[in-house]
């Protein structure tokens, strides 16, 4: 192949590199300092200025109880975050590449299990089945949890909408390990019949040492590639969730509940700066994960571009 | 060969086996009582009592389960909870047809439009058509529907009254344009994102080369040589597309308003209408299966260096 400039430019210095890290930043930075950044409350309410345009006083309008949009978008990112790193440690990290580097170096019935259960998890459209265990298991842990605050001395369990940061994590983290697993398992396949692997296992180190010094380093290129080309369905992931009401609950904001409540036919007439923002900030988020995923991968295999 | 089809079909019951349990399990210990939903808000607590001893609730668990799994054998899905009176297959059976119009609509547009933008962008490789094509690829790819969507129906529907904007008519209608774009879109991006990387890796064999040593226009090397091969792996698509189309097909069923078993499977979640969810979830692993099982046997019939193994 004819090569051409962008090739050659270092990993940092691309185009594609620049934009989606510059988004990154500025959303999960916004994120991380939101209560530093955002000038109201995302539950300050203030009838007397209810659904305005966009103002000096209010960066992006108000909404139908007069809070400021441009604070709860704010505030979203950081609930998106939370949800978004929290499924992808558990799901993607933990338990993807936990359960890929076991199956593919132990072989044998462990490998089977693991990989039939992924078959089963895999013969499912993914999005059906978190909104089910979503819609199931939100009212029995909200009862579980208003009987711990009630005996123990824990309190705002459900008050402050962890309850509904764990359901929706969790139910991502429920399907977010299938592929990563089966990934690092086909990796370690390869790896695991490399002399230095075989080497190491005939001066007697142990299991736990050959996987995590010989094999997984050399998994890891397209770990992250897949770990980050996946980070954008999860974005994507909460806000449906939210989006349908079953995520995370208001008055917390979530993107997916801002664009939900933008969306019926007068608001969309009247106030389009209630649905434009929100729809704006989570295409953006995810073409950015997309886009810092391709040039990883780029980055990794040259040869596909 | 003929193992491995045996192998992989006497899988199929064991995953819906599974599913099925599961779901039930879901349904059983989940939040709701079903008597409670059939008679409403206004019903006294006997006549709670006496519906679920007539609906079988208060029978032991197992029992209830080997019951269901018979019925459905037998096509008896049960009877719907939410929709009082009505079985669960005559839903279905009613709703599934829209459904398969519209899935069918955008996956034609999908590959239609995904495939020559594909096969542009690797022919203009490196130049600004390229970019252009593979950056909005990476924009419309795992974009979630309900973005395309609300933008869509404010313009079009609600800024230029062009097209309706909820409900549902027909696939020949104008309120089926906007259903079919949105659910096509992440598909165009699909197509043309593989259609490009597969033709490139074709574009730089030997044979091609020995195509232009020979003398042939770019247009016949393009055409009869490496479009047969680079389009061979993108069979392997169609079982993706489904998953792409099933998901999709639940927002975009539910924000267009279109009565079909994408907006049924939400309604009913959200309604906690089991025996719906039961039996669409059923549908769908079987599908899913079954796509998956006939791509790998296409895949093994187009490329015979491929050997199943299993």
């Amino acid at each position: 192949m004819i090569g051409h400039n962008s090739k050659n430019k270092k990993f940092w210095m691309r185009p594609k590199v620049i934009f989606a890290m510059f988004v990154l930043i500025m959303a999960y930075g916004g994120g991380i300092f939101s209560s530093v950044i955002a000038p109201y409350d995302y539950a300050e309410q203030d009838l007397s200025s209810v659904r305005q345009g966009p103002s000096m006083e209010h960066f992006l309008g108000t909404d139908f109880v007069g809070r400021d949009h441009f604070s709860r978008i704010i505030y979203s990112l950081r609930t998106n975050l939370i949800i978004t790193f929290a499924a992808v440690v558990t799901g993607g990290v933990v338990l993807g590449i936990f359960l890929g580097l076991m199956s593919g170096y132990c072989g044998g019935w462990i490998d089977s299990l693991v990989m039939r259960i992924g078959d089963i998890f895999l013969a499912f459209p993914g999005l059906l089945l978190v909104i089910l265990i979503a819609a199931t298991i939100r009212p029995r842990l909200i009862n579980w949890a208003r009987e711990i605050e009630d005996t123990t001395f824990i309190e705002g369990l459900v008050q402050w909408g962890v309850i509904d940061y764990v359901i929706v994590f969790g139910s991502l983290a429920a399907f977010g390990w299938v592929g990563i697993a089966r990934m690092v398992r086909g990796q370690v396949l390869q790896i695991r019949e490399f002399e230095y692997v075989v080497a190491g296992k005939a001066i007697g180190a142990s299991t736990p040492r050959v996987l995590l010094k010989h094999v997984f380093p050399n998994a890891l290129p397209p770990i992250i590639v897949v770990l980050t080309m996946g980070m954008g369905s999860i974005v994507g992931a909460e806000v449906i969730l939210s989006w349908l009401g079953i995520g995370i609950q208001p008055p917390t904001p979530s993107l997916g509940n801002m664009i939900r409540e933008a969306q019926n036919i007068s608001v969309l007439q009247n106030y389009p700066h209630m649905l434009i923002p929100p729809v704006l900030v989570v295409a953006l988020l995810i073409f950015a994960w997309n886009l810092l995923g391709d040039a990883i991968n780029d980055f990794f295999n040259p040869r596909s571009r | 060969m003929v193992a491995y089809v045996i192998k992989r079909v006497l899988w199929f019951p064991l995953v819906l086996a599974i599913i099925s349990f599961v779901t039930f399990t879901m349904g059983f210990y989940g939040p709701g009582d079903p008597a409670m939903v059939r008679l409403g808000p206004k019903a006294t607590p006997e006549s709670i009592e006496r519906m679920r001893e007539k609906m079988g609730l208060n029978d032991p668990f197992l029992y209830q389960y080997t019951n269901y799994v018979f019925d459905a054998l037998n096509g008896d899905f049960g009877e719907s909870y939410s929709f009082s009176g009505r079985t669960v297959a005559e839903l279905i059976t009613k709703k599934i047809g829209i459904s398969f119009q519209l899935g069918l609509a955008a996956m034609i547009i999908s590959i239609g439009i995904g495939i020559p933008l594909g096969v542009l962008a690797a022919i203009r490789q490196g130049t600004l058509m390229d970019t252009f094509l593979v950056g909005f690829g990476l924009f419309f790819y795992a974009t979630p529907v309900f973005i395309s969507a609300p933008l869509l129906i404010m313009f079009f529907g609600v800024k230029f009254h062009l097209l309706p904007t909820s409900g549902w008519d027909g696939i020949t209608s104008l309120s089926a344009i906007m259903p079919v774009i949105v659910l096509g879109f992440p598909g165009i991006a699909v197509m043309t994102r593989l259609t490009r990387a597969s033709f490139l890796e074709v574009i730089n064999q030997d044979f091609v080369r020995t195509a232009h040593a020979k003398g042939l226009s770019d247009f016949q090397v393009n055409t009869r040589h490496v479009m047969k091969n680079a389009l061979i792996p993108l069979i392997t698509v169609l079982g993706l597309s489904l998953a792409t189309l099933v998901e999709g097909a639940f927002i975009t069923e539910t924000i267009f308003g279109i009565p079909g078993i994408g907006r049924l499977a939400v309604d009913s979640i959200l309604s906690r209408d089991y025996p719906v969810i039961m039996a669409i979830t059923l549908i769908v692993a079987f599908a899913f299966s079954l796509t998956n099982l006939i791509v790998d046997l296409l895949y093994c019939y187009v490329d015979p260096r491929i050997r199943l193994t299993g």
